[in-house]
């Protein structure tokens, strides 16, 4: 691990301060992914700036205008603890407890779960976030049983790792971004963006930037998350889909179906949400699910994850209903 | 002359009781100190660079500016300019400094220029090795004419993948030289054997070196050799005149410090309307890396009267494998349960019943072993109840049985110990063996403990050390019926001595006393006795001493085991993931020592089957010939949520207590994948042909069979 400087900031402006006075500054939230980022030579900052010891950036509150605010470095067991949250955001309770791992749960932080960086194996072994030899994808030629299916035209092909991103995008949640020149407010989909080139990262929050904040707004839906997982132990599932519905007691008036780890961004599949309105939810159920894999493509290995995100969004929408999945 | 035995089952107060292992509290409260626990005054932290490709040859190395780093205090280039390597993660450069930060820092300093030539990491794929080792074919009776009138065949091609032995302790040691004198902490299976592997390179002779292992992390097989980072990580200590500790990275460890071979296999079997197995033919072939493989033993267990079989083996650019727990059997076990299965299936025949139909078949004389053992697993499945034929569930979920069988010897290996009688009535026992958590100092101390009639905390052992006598490696389930032996022929005779020296108090010959609940007592009349203490005041000044040994005489162990194993699966069709509901293990190892440790051992062995069948394999990158899946995240293990409910059964009592004690670190880990394997064929009602059981594959084998 390379020598770094370590910031232990209070506010946030100065954290924002010390992220822009050096050359590779980083911010250091639960330290889960980020720590094994430096220990593979992945990340090489200069200066690691703390954010454990700011206390507005934690905490779950709902605002009298009914919107839920989760600060970013709420870790995933205080947001699990939060009644707020079991009350009315089942989907992203059952996206946390999907990590199975109660020091990830101690640590891991909810602006830590959304900006890691991809699991994908040639990126963790050194070969680049695009994993391209000679103009080629290593990703397409090697072994991609975990890759993408969706969002794959350009030349990325890890999937995004958030849990509760998925949860968040399905509910409408925004974020809240904190930089030299002040706050920004982003849809959460907004954060992710699929690279075109190597050097493009695949989250928007640039240097310098801190995620402070996610907003849920107000608005009651019925919502789940199901993902398919190989182990009851830790691991990333192989497919997620979290949905949210809205109806009028008879037909469903809106709804959100994303899916998670299947691109390398969460894939909102708009048609599948469009499959669900004007009928009952569980009768539109199966064509949602069909729909929410329009336009996947398998690689080499990679093809029964099509299966298995069309299995999750069927079985996240009965979830949503209450029926036995 | 002293007859050596086992007491019998009337006269046992800790032989076969359920006992804790003694350092249970050590290692929970983390008091224990492991190999890589250790810390000496001065010590330096050794790390190494690996090539990371796996197939080339080295243009030129510069360790110029890593010798420059801050903290670097000796670097040692093992791989020079020209030299050709075949295997990634190969070690090219040692290198210790003050540090574990400096010394990986000063690898990232070290520039090494690789030409990269080609590489054959994809085994499956046989036609396109460069280079195959055919063996020789073996045959039996008249497999083609056999086969052609059999009344029901099938004919797959399995595969089961290389797996890694996964030591929760990577491999390694720390060394210290005192003078000419080496000290090594090591973590190791071979206490009294690795010394010399240091010596010959070291050019120190054996008698200068030693070995110390008090604990260690996990060996399975892997842990018998000094290895190159076991040599070089000495040297680094020598150049430096300081301690090195030296462990491998968990990549470095989960890429070449142990793996288990590959099998795949194209079987013909056969099977008259009755559903005797009358014929088998089969062409396997796999890879335990650059070596190859040795045969795996086809057809496991049943041996049908006509049968061809062949082994190819395929050495590709990966180390050599290591023994991983039964080598090569849970890979014969997963071909030949498969297939057995199979032909059941296709008699429309419970496989329960096949098995018992054909246990005559059974290699070795263990034909009624398995027989009772499988009426025991079945009765704690309740087969007969859950069974159904092959495919006929339905739904989403879809619950499954298999079952499998397994055979193997366990024998006491070679152990020499010393025991020593203290005129107070101490007891200590020296061995120089090794406890690899399987509970062996606490087998050792129970043995001594029951042979003196004392209590376990009135005897003291120490192992793990290789200045006390020699004995074994552990390896193949020898470990057991060896120290058990020895120690008890050496505590019965240290017991006669004392024995000789009390009987004319106590007014009889010498054989009518017994010694039992810290008393030395007339067995026809135990009014007439005296206290241990006061009976070993009799020794004199001069501690008793007295040595052990195995093999020797009386029959204290044997070899030679049958196991049966059965599996409760469902199977998601929609998913293709497979969850384990309910293991049964039931297995015959003789005497059993620790009721305890001895199912602590079977709890362990089906935790490795299930990770096996159902999660763990090497992911290879066929572009970089590297291992993709080298950490714990995607080198996927069980946890306690994935293993489902275990019901273990040893086969004790008449018949097997009188074969004295055998070992049980393999038999238990044979037939997992088979036995689960299986039950996701009776549950889904196709077969899923390649190990592990993951979603991809169960998808496809369903999408086949639509």
């Amino acid at each position: 691990m390379r020598a770094f400087e370590y910031a232990n900031p209070s506010t946030l402006d100065e954290a924002v301060e010390l992220l822009t006075g050096s050359e590779s500054a980083l911010p250091l939230a639960g330290g889960t992914d980020l720590l094994s980022l430096l220990k593979d030579d992945l990340a090489r900052p200069d200066r690691l700036v703390n954010l454990k010891s700011i206390p507005e950036l934690s905490g779950v509150e709902v605002a009298d205008d009914g919107v839920l605010r989760i600060g970013a470095m709420t870790t995933l067991a205080e947001l699990l603890a939060s009644e707020a949250v079991a009350d009315r955001m089942p989907s992203l309770v059952q996206a946390a407890q999907g990590i199975r791992s109660p020091q990830l749960h101690t640590m891991g932080t909810v602006g830590g779960d959304l900006l890691q960086r991809p699991r994908c194996w040639y990126y963790r072994a050194g070969f680049g976030l695009l994993a391209r030899e000679d103009g080629r994808s290593m990703v397409v030629d090697g072994d991609n049983r975990y890759h993408a299916i969706l969002g794959t035209d350009g030349p990325a092909y890890f999937v995004n790792p958030s849990s509760l991103a998925p949860a968040l995008i399905a509910l409408g949640a925004r974020a809240r971004v904190h930089g030299p020149d002040g706050g920004r407010e982003v849809a959460v989909e907004e954060l992710f963006r699929n690279p075109a080139s190597e050097g493009e990262l695949e989250l928007t929050v640039g240097a310098g930037e801190i995620l402070t904040e996610v907003t849920v707004p107000a608005t009651p839906s019925a919502n789940a998350t199901y993902e398919v997982r190989q182990k009851e132990a830790l691991d990333w599932p192989l497919a997620a889909a979290a949905v949210a519905i809205e109806s009028d007691g008879t037909v469903v008036t809106g709804a959100r179906v994303v899916l998670g780890h299947v691109g390398p961004v969460p894939h909102v599949a708009k048609a599948a949400a469009d499959a669900l309105i004007g009928k009952s939810a569980a009768a539109g159920a199966d064509e949602a699910a069909a729909a929410a894999v329009s336009g996947a493509k398998a690689l080499s290995g990679n093809g029964y994850k099509i299966q298995l995100a069309k299995v999750a969004t069927r079985r996240a929408i009965h979830r949503a209903l209450g029926m036995e999945v | 002359m002293v007859d050596y035995n086992w007491p019998e089952a009337s006269k046992r107060d800790l032989i076969g009781a359920r006992i804790e292992r003694l350092d249970g509290p050590l290692k929970s409260t983390g008091a224990a100190k492991y190999p890589s626990d250790i810390k000496r005054s001065g010590m330096l932290y050794g790390r190494i660079l690996t090539c990371p490709h796996a197939h080339a040859r080295i243009r030129s190395i510069d360790v110029s500016k890593a010798k420059a780093m801050p903290g670097v205090v000796t670097v040692h280039v093992i791989q020079q300019a020209g030299a050709e390597i075949r295997w990634a993660h190969d070690e090219v450069v040692f290198l210790a400094a003050e540090s574990e930060e400096m010394a990986a820092d000063a690898l990232g300093a070290i520039d090494v220029d690789y030409e990269v030539l080609p590489h054959y990491v994809t085994e499956g794929d046989r036609d396109a090795a460069p280079e195959t080792k055919p063996g020789r074919e073996r045959e039996a009776g008249e497999p083609d004419q056999a086969m052609a009138a059999a009344a029901v065949k099938v004919e797959r091609t399995l595969s089961i993948p290389m797996i890694n032995h996964s030591c929760l302790e990577p491999h390694g040691q720390l060394a210290e030289w005192n003078g000419d004198e080496l000290t090594v902490w090591a973590s190791t299976q071979a206490v009294s054997t690795i010394g010399v592997g240091f010596a010959e390179p070291m050019e120190v002779p054996a008698s200068n070196v030693r070995v110390q292992t008090q604990f260690m992390g996990g060996g399975f097989g892997s842990k018998f050799d000094v290895d190159r980072w076991g040599v070089e990580g000495a040297r680094l200590a020598r150049l430096a005149e300081r301690p090195v500790r030296l462990f491998l990275d968990r990549d470095h460890e989960l890429a070449v410090a142990g793996s288990r071979p590959s099998a795949h296999a194209t079987i013909q079997a056969g099977a008259d309307r009755e559903g005797n197995l009358v014929s088998w033919i089969s062409d396997s072939w796999g890879t335990g890396g650059l070596p190859g493989t040795g045969t795996t033993p086809l057809p496991y267990v049943l041996q049908p009267p006509n049968r061809r079989t062949k082994h190819t083996s395929v050495p590709t650019n990966f180390a050599g494998s290591k023994a991983w727990r039964a080598p090569n059997h849970p890979q014969a076990a997963f071909l030949s349960m498969s297939i057995f299965e199979d032909l059941a299936a296709e008699l429309e025949m419970d496989p329960l019943e096949f098995f018992r139909k054909n246990l005559g078949l059974a290699r070795g004389e263990l034909g009624k072993t398995y027989d009772e053992e499988l009426g025991t697993a079945a009765d704690l499945m309740q087969w007969s109840a859950n069974w159904k034929p092959r495919g006929s569930e339905t739904g989403v979920v879809r619950r499954g049985l298999g079952l499998s069988i397994h055979q193997w010897g366990g024998r006491g290996h070679r152990s020499n110990c010393e025991v020593k009688v203290h005129p107070d009535g101490a007891v200590e026992l020296f061995m120089g063996t090794q406890d690899l958590g399987t509970g062996t100092r606490t087998v050792v101390a129970m043995v001594l403990a029951e042979t003196f009639g004392l209590a376990l905390a009135e005897v003291k052992v120490h192992i793990g050390d290789s200045r006390y006598p020699q004995s074994g490696p552990s390896g193949g389930s020898s470990t057991v019926g060896g120290v058990s032996s020895s120690t008890r022929r050496a505590a019965q005779d240290a017991l006669a001595a004392v024995f000789a020296k009390v009987a004319p108090d106590l007014g009889v010959e010498p054989d009518a006393l017994e010694a039992r609940g810290g008393r030395v007592f007339v067995g026809a009349d135990p009014a007439k006795s005296m206290s241990w203490s006061e009976a070993a005041s009799r020794l004199g000044a001069v501690p008793l001493s007295a040595s052990g040994r195995n093999p020797g005489p009386g029959k204290l162990n044997d070899g030679g085991v049958g196991g049966a194993q059965m599996a409760d699966v469902s199977v998601d069709i929609e998913t293709g993931i497979v969850k384990i509901n309910r293991m049964v293990a039931v297995q015959d190892i003789g005497l059993v020592v620790n009721h305890k440790l001895a199912e602590s051992q079977m709890f362990g062995a089906l935790i490795m089957g299930v990770s096996s069948a159902l999660y763990e394999e090497r992911i290879v990158d066929p572009i970089s010939g590297r291992l993709l899946n080298a950490n714990m995240e995607f080198y996927k293990l069980a946890g306690l949520g994935d293993v489902g409910e275990f019901k273990v059964h040893l086969m004790t009592g008449p018949g097997y207590d009188e074969r004295g004690v055998i070992g049980i670190g393999e038999p238990p880990v044979i037939s997992p994948v088979a036995a689960i394997g299986n039950a996701v064929a009776n549950a889904i009602g196709v077969r899923v042909t390649a190990a592990p059981f993951t979603p991809d594959r169960v998808l496809a084998a369903l999408g086949g069979a639509a």
